[in-house]
């Protein structure tokens, strides 16, 4: 019998992959050839999706993009045998994508069914684990500390300390709260590991709540991804029937429960005292820090929060030591980061790697440059708050650090490329009014500083005073970077600046954007004019 | 569904979930779900079933896009317009959506058979433009593949609201 492999990741069946599956199961069956179909994760390489594998005794061998139509022709072709076409990719593992990526984090990622137990123990699960209830906490969070890994969602804080904080504060009940709330353009790695190795998650997860003494989880997980929480749910039933979840896990005597909570539509909730109160039922208002949430969380219990994709890295920190995990990176950004290549990008997906490899690197020498064939003009990394980065600058080594330097920010690790045809003032003009419709509403800085971000550059781009309103718009961004409670109002600056600075043509007029693509909508506002920054504080719509 | 049997419905689901931690987004998720909508009079039911002000619950619903306040449509378009999907050529699909249904992102086609909407973001970003619709992503999305798309869900859509299956 052959095993057949075709992904369920979301993006994978965005274009087709069921319809395929169903394809093939057909033709199967009419052929009668007996296969064994599974549902794996992606290998993130968006653009070969939908990729079918068939396991062959060279290994697997791939085939994409496949559509449903082709699907006859290739099994007449023998492709359930593995045989060639020119579809036929050769062996998945020794694509140069593949080959060259060090995958700690999405090791099983792609490989393995998401919801079998066997895969997952028969592929390293549990290894981390079992090495962990090993050890004392005090001992699980050393080997933490000794990994350097450094938080995932953006921020990129000492994980080892966050953790020890949890541990340090005495409390009848304590939490573990993982950050699924991915509402970033650019990114979907939480995603893709939600649908493709949901154990790791789980696994994880167990493992934080030995380390600082916690006895209850929640997975917070956008409402946009309906199948990364159905695949969670599905998950942690099955963990909990194998003893990996519940009162007396792995028989180590741990007890600890976790289940999945929904998001309804706030991107504010990825902040995460914003998630908290939104775990608490309430409306998504962020709180002031201190105290922080290792102290003072969840219901004012000590909580540890992290990102999908910081705590998806703790197994195989446990599993192979601190130290192993430290010998990958550079600097003070140690292990491997999970890039994401979105956008105008010819080659799209998924790409972990050490800390270190340049944005060129990356964009132009992975991802292949832009989908339509036009030059690159300028890459946004780090999310909707991150920098745009020219591609005169992609020299620049992925390191929190060196970034930050270059008044950049690496964050998740997104990065969504733009060709020339775009239009960086309307690119600025959205991320202010991104900010506007999703500010939680709190602070004066960001919930009007964003609304009036959008007039003033309306009126640089529709030539009013344009030198004064630049002016305007750079004494703004100032009250909102010093101003904004949390990192929502305080970095929205960052896309707005960058874009001035670096294509001040595109807001006055002296650049001409090619004319095939986008145009992302620009009107015009409505021209009263600057009497300070942020006068005239207007209802919130939040 | 009677005043009657909402406020049955709403007993039942904050029965079910009373034990849990901070249940009053998991609520309104269920009541969302089940109803299509959160109007005045279920805050009002809510409100009753946990012992908390109207305001309270009146507050976390506005909060919230998911929750809407009056009934969708059958089918359920949201079209990102994120970064990602702008890059390659989102605004251009909003556009077209516009034009072809006749309405602005937010609202429902007068026949009541379309809800257009925009969205930050649907996580597939490397295959943008992004669509979701009933719940389902789709990638590559252009002028025509919407059609195609939308043809299809219309069509599911119809062959449900004929059969008397479980609501989803
Ligand atoms: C506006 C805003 C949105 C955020 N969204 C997310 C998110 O979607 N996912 C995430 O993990 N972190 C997000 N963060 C960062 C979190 O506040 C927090 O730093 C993170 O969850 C901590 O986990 P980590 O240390 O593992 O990265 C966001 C922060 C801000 C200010
Ligand atoms: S900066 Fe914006 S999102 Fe953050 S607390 Fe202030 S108003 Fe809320």
């Amino acid at each position: 019998m052959t095993t057949i492999y075709v992904p369920r990741d979301s993006s994978a069946t965005s274009v087709g992959a069921d319809e395929v599956a169903a394809a093939i199961r057909g033709a199967a069956r009419e052929s009668g050839h007996d296969i064994r179909l599974v549902r794996n994760g992606s290998r993130g390489m968006f653009w070969l999706e939908p990729l079918v594998e068939v396991a062959t005794d060279r290994g697997r061998v791939g085939y994409g993009p496949v559509t449903a139509d082709a699907v006859p022709a290739l099994i007449e072709a023998g492709m359930l045998d593995g045989a060639d076409h020119e579809l036929c990719l050769g062996l998945v593992e020794e694509l140069p994508w593949m080959r060259d990526q060090q995958r700690l984090c999405f090791a099983r990622v792609g490989l393995t069914d998401p919801l079998s137990v066997d895969d997952y123990v028969a592929n390293g699960g549990l290894a981390g684990l079992r090495a962990a209830l090993d050890l004392a906490p005090a001992e699980v969070i050393t080997e933490l500390s000794d990994s350097g890994l450094r938080g995932r969602g953006g921020a990129g804080f000492p994980s080892g300390i966050k953790w020890k904080t949890v541990l340090d504060t005495e409390s009848d009940l304590k939490f573990v709260c993982c950050n699924a709330d991915e509402g970033d353009s650019g990114t979907f790695a939480d995603r893709m590991l939600m649908e493709g190795d949901p154990f790791c998650l789980i696994e994880s997860m167990a493992i934080a709540a030995h380390a600082v003494g916690a006895t209850e989880g929640y997975i917070y997980i956008r409402s946009e991804y309906p199948d990364a929480v159905n695949t969670m749910r599905a998950a942690i039933d099955i963990a909990y029937a194998q003893g990996w979840l519940g009162s007396d896990i792995l028989d180590s005597g741990l007890r600890f429960d976790l289940s999945v909570r929904v998001g309804a539509g706030a991107y504010i909730c990825g902040e995460e005292t914003s998630m908290l109160e939104s775990l608490e039922g309430k409306r998504g208002m962020v709180r002031p820090k201190p105290p922080i949430p290792a102290i003072n969380g969840l219901f004012g219990k000590p909580t540890v929060v992290n990102n999908v994709l910081t705590l998806a890295s703790v197994p195989t920190i446990l599993a192979n030591g601190g130290g192993a995990y430290a010998e990958h990176g550079m600097e003070r950004s140690r292990g491997t980061q999970v890039f994401q290549l979105a956008g105008n990008i010819k080659h799209g997906g998924v790409f972990e790697t050490a800390f270190g490899i340049t944005l060129g690197e990356l964009v132009n020498g992975y991802g292949g440059g832009t989908l339509s064939g036009r030059p690159v003009r300028a890459a946004q990394v780090g999310g909707p708050l991150g920098s745009y980065v020219p591609a005169a600058q992609f020299d620049l080594p992925t390191d929190y650090e060196a970034f930050a330097a270059a008044e950049a920010m690496l964050g998740h690790g997104g990065v969504v490329v733009f060709d020339d045809t775009v239009d960086m003032a309307a690119m600025a003009r959205f991320a202010m009014e991104f900010c506007a419709e999703e500010s939680c509403g709190k602070c004066t800085p960001c919930r009007v500083g964003a609304v009036r971000g959008v007039e003033v550059i309306d009126r640089i781009t529709s030539g009013e005073e344009p030198e004064t309103n630049i002016g305007v718009l750079n004494d703004l961004c100032e009250v909102m970077t010093e101003g904004s409670l949390c990192a929502m109002g305080g970095l929205t600056p960052n896309p707005v600046r960058s874009a001035l600075q670096h294509f001040a043509d595109d807001f006055t007029g002296g650049h001409a954007p090619a004319t095939t693509g986008d145009d992302p909508t620009t009107t015009s506002g409505n021209g009263s004019g600057p009497s300070g920054v942020l006068a005239g504080d207007e209802e919130s719509k939040a | 569904m009677s005043r009657v049997d909402v406020a049955e419905l709403v007993r039942s689901v904050v029965e079910n979930r009373r034990h849990e931690r901070g249940p009053l987004l998991v609520i309104l998720h269920d009541l969302n779900d089940q109803l299509g909508y959160i109007d005045s009079t279920v805050v009002e039911l809510v409100a009753g079933e946990l012992n908390v002000s109207r305001a309270d619950v009146h507050g976390v619903v506005t909060f919230y896009t998911d929750f809407r306040t009056e009934p969708a449509a059958g089918v359920s378009l949201k079209l990102c317009r994120a970064e990602a999907c702008k890059a390659v050529g989102a605004e251009r699909v909003v556009e077209h959506a516009q034009q072809v249904f006749g309405v602005r992102v937010g609202e429902t086609t007068p026949d009541g058979s379309v809800t257009l909407d925009q969205v930050f973001c649907l996580g597939n970003c490397a295959l943008g433009p992004a669509a979701q619709v009933n719940g389902k992503t789709h990638g590559r999305v252009d002028e025509n593949r919407l059609v195609e798309i939308l043809a299809s869900a219309e069509t599911t859509e119809r062959a449900s609201a004929t059969s008397p299956g479980e609501p989803s």
